[in-house]
């Protein structure tokens, strides 16, 4: 399991839009770095990302190797109410992990 | 002639004060930068403050103990412990690190499998410890045992070596604040380790810079935690005394 | 080939670069920004894309893009998406939002191979695209670990 580190603000009101940020550990190898043996280290990167609230997508992101390594994602959303936030990073080699948060409405 | 007598009398007061005013390598990046070292939420290095907190309570070893189980709960009991090292190891009665002090308390406290310099769970636990010393004053022990380890890391800070030929000292206090191929040569300030450098894409420690440094001049660099290494950080710690911890830092 | 010429020719041989991995250029950007378009007009305007002009280090680079919209079922930004003229690949990312994002903002850290254009291309509900392009200067990093 990658480290995640996902930043929600304490206070959210119903239909105001705010920001998460979010930081997964993850080297993002572009594939185009020379291996010190002729050939070059094969690719191994996050290609998407996604971010859903009670099922629905809210955000989602196609990613490539100009992503910076230990890819850093801020998006925005916005609730009527209460519920769960379902964050996905997949890649390369079956890579493949979700968090979920609960996010409260005030 | 008069006039430029006294402009070079007033350069030279300004390099003066400028060499008086030690500043962070913080206060030579650019904006963004510095923003994500400001920010937790966009510090790449809280990754790994967050894997240091992890095996801080986890329990390794034939006891089964955890960091926890004997220091508590580290925000209180590893309060200010970064600012003070380099420190007197009354054991090996030599100086040590921080890392040096948490491999060993790991092996021959926590009786658990060795922790190599520069590996991940190294570099994680000491960002987790210094992060409990954030915005303490750097505050080396006022131990005169560490008096002789000092004056060494000095000497080896002015010691010219490589095939470039030069000392620390001519980069970080007499060249600082100049550029050197695209970067502001910083004054070598100790107090943002372990941190994440954009160049490395990952955290690195003190020493990993250091290596970084004499590579740069094509010396042979000390080895991690040999007593050299130990002494320039001695020395570093010093000459930022007062100075505030930023670990976890970062850099380009 | 004589064996002089042979002779001549090798030290230029030698001197040549390793072979690189193709550099996305103007053309590739234009096609892969085409794509994502579907060939229909780009205006300039209504997006912002924000990144430092003068970068300290390619491999991180802060990066933030975001458009004004009442994001409604009936009207909102669709995706964003981000290309680049000079790294390996013309493609950086691409977002999709929906009316539950509140705004169509994103921002992320991206890799800059060297000193070069940037574009975002958002999309809108209404079949429109908006762009805005940054140049960004890249300083060399010190080499000094050599
Ligand atoms: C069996 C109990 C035990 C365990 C387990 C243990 N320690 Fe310690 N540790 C000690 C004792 C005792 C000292 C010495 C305290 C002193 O000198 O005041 C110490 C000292 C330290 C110090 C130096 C503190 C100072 O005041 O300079 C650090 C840092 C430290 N330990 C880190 C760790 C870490 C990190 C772990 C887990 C990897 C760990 N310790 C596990 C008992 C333990
Ligand atoms: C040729 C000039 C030069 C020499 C000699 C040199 N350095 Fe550096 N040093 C630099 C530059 C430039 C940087 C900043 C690098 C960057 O940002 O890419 C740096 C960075 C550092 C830093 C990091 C400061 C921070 O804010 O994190 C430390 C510490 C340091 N050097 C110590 C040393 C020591 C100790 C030596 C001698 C063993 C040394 N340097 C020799 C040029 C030099």
């Amino acid at each position: 399991m990658a480290r995640v580190l996902i930043n929600i603000p304490r206070q959210i009101r119903a239909g105001e839009t705010f920001a998460i940020r979010t930081l997964i550990q993850h080297g993002m190898e572009s594939g185009y770095r020379p291996d010190g043996a002729g050939g070059v280290l094969a690719r191994d990167i996050i290609t998407s990302f996604t971010a859903s609230f009670e099922g629905e997508e809210v955000f989602g992101l196609e990613l490539s190797p100009a992503v910076a390594a230990n890819p850093f994602i801020t998006f925005s959303m916005r609730v009527q109410g209460s519920g769960t936030l379902r964050l996905r990073w997949r890649g390369d080699g079956g890579f493949d992990q979700s968090e979920v948060r609960q996010i409260i409405v005030t | 002639m008069r006039h430029v007598l006294a402009l070079l009398l007033a350069l030279q007061c300004l390099t003066a004060a400028l060499a008086q005013e030690r500043r962070s390598g913080f206060d030579d990046m650019a904006r963004e930068t510095q923003a994500m070292q400001r920010e937790d939420a966009a510090n790449p290095a809280m990754l790994w403050v967050d894997e240091g907190a992890a095996i801080w309570s986890r329990p390794a070893g034939a006891q089964g103990l955890s960091c926890a189980n004997c220091h508590g709960a580290a925000e209180a009991s590893m309060a200010g412990i970064a600012a003070r090292y380099p420190a007197w190891d009354e054991g090996r009665f030599t100086a040590i690190d921080l890392a040096g002090r948490i491999a060993q308390c790991r092996e021959q406290r926590q009786h658990a499998p060795a922790l190599a310099r520069e590996s991940e769970g190294l570099l994680a636990l000491a960002a987790f410890i210094g992060l409990q010393s954030r915005a303490m004053p750097l505050a080396p022990p006022a131990d005169g045992r560490l008096q002789a380890t000092r004056a060494w890391g000095e000497a080896l800070y002015r010691q010219r070596r490589g095939q470039l030929d030069l000392s620390c000292a001519q980069c970080h206090d007499d060249n600082a604040g100049r550029r050197l191929a695209g970067s502001t040569i910083p004054q070598a300030h100790p107090t943002a380790y372990p941190l994440y450098r954009l160049e490395w894409q990952g955290l690195g420690s003190l020493q990993r810079r250091l290596r970084g440094c004499m590579s740069g001049v094509r010396a042979e660099p000390f080895a991690y935690g040999a007593a050299e290494m130990i002494a320039i950080e001695a020395w570093l710690a010093q000459r930022a005394a007062g100075m505030a911890v930023e670990t976890p830092g970062v850099r380009p | 080939m004589t064996p002089r010429r042979l002779i001549l020719a090798s030290p230029a041989l030698l001197l040549l670069p390793p072979p690189q991995p193709a550099r996305a250029s103007a053309e590739a950007m234009a096609a892969a920004l085409r794509a994502f378009t579907g060939g229909a007009a780009v205006t300039h305007g209504r997006v912002t894309l924000d990144i430092s002009p003068l970068v300290e280090n390619g491999n991180t680079v802060p990066l933030s893009v975001i458009m004004p919209s009442p994001m409604t079922q009936a009207e909102h930004v669709r995706a964003i998406a981000i290309f680049n003229e000079r790294n390996p690949q013309p493609h950086v990312v691409s977002a999709r939002f929906s009316p539950h994002s509140g705004q169509a903002m994103l921002a992320t850290n991206i890799r800059l191979a060297t000193s070069q254009t940037i574009v975002a291309v958002a999309a809108l509900s209404d079949g429109s695209f908006w762009s805005d392009s940054a140049q960004v200067i890249v300083t060399l990093a010190a080499c000094l670990e050599g």
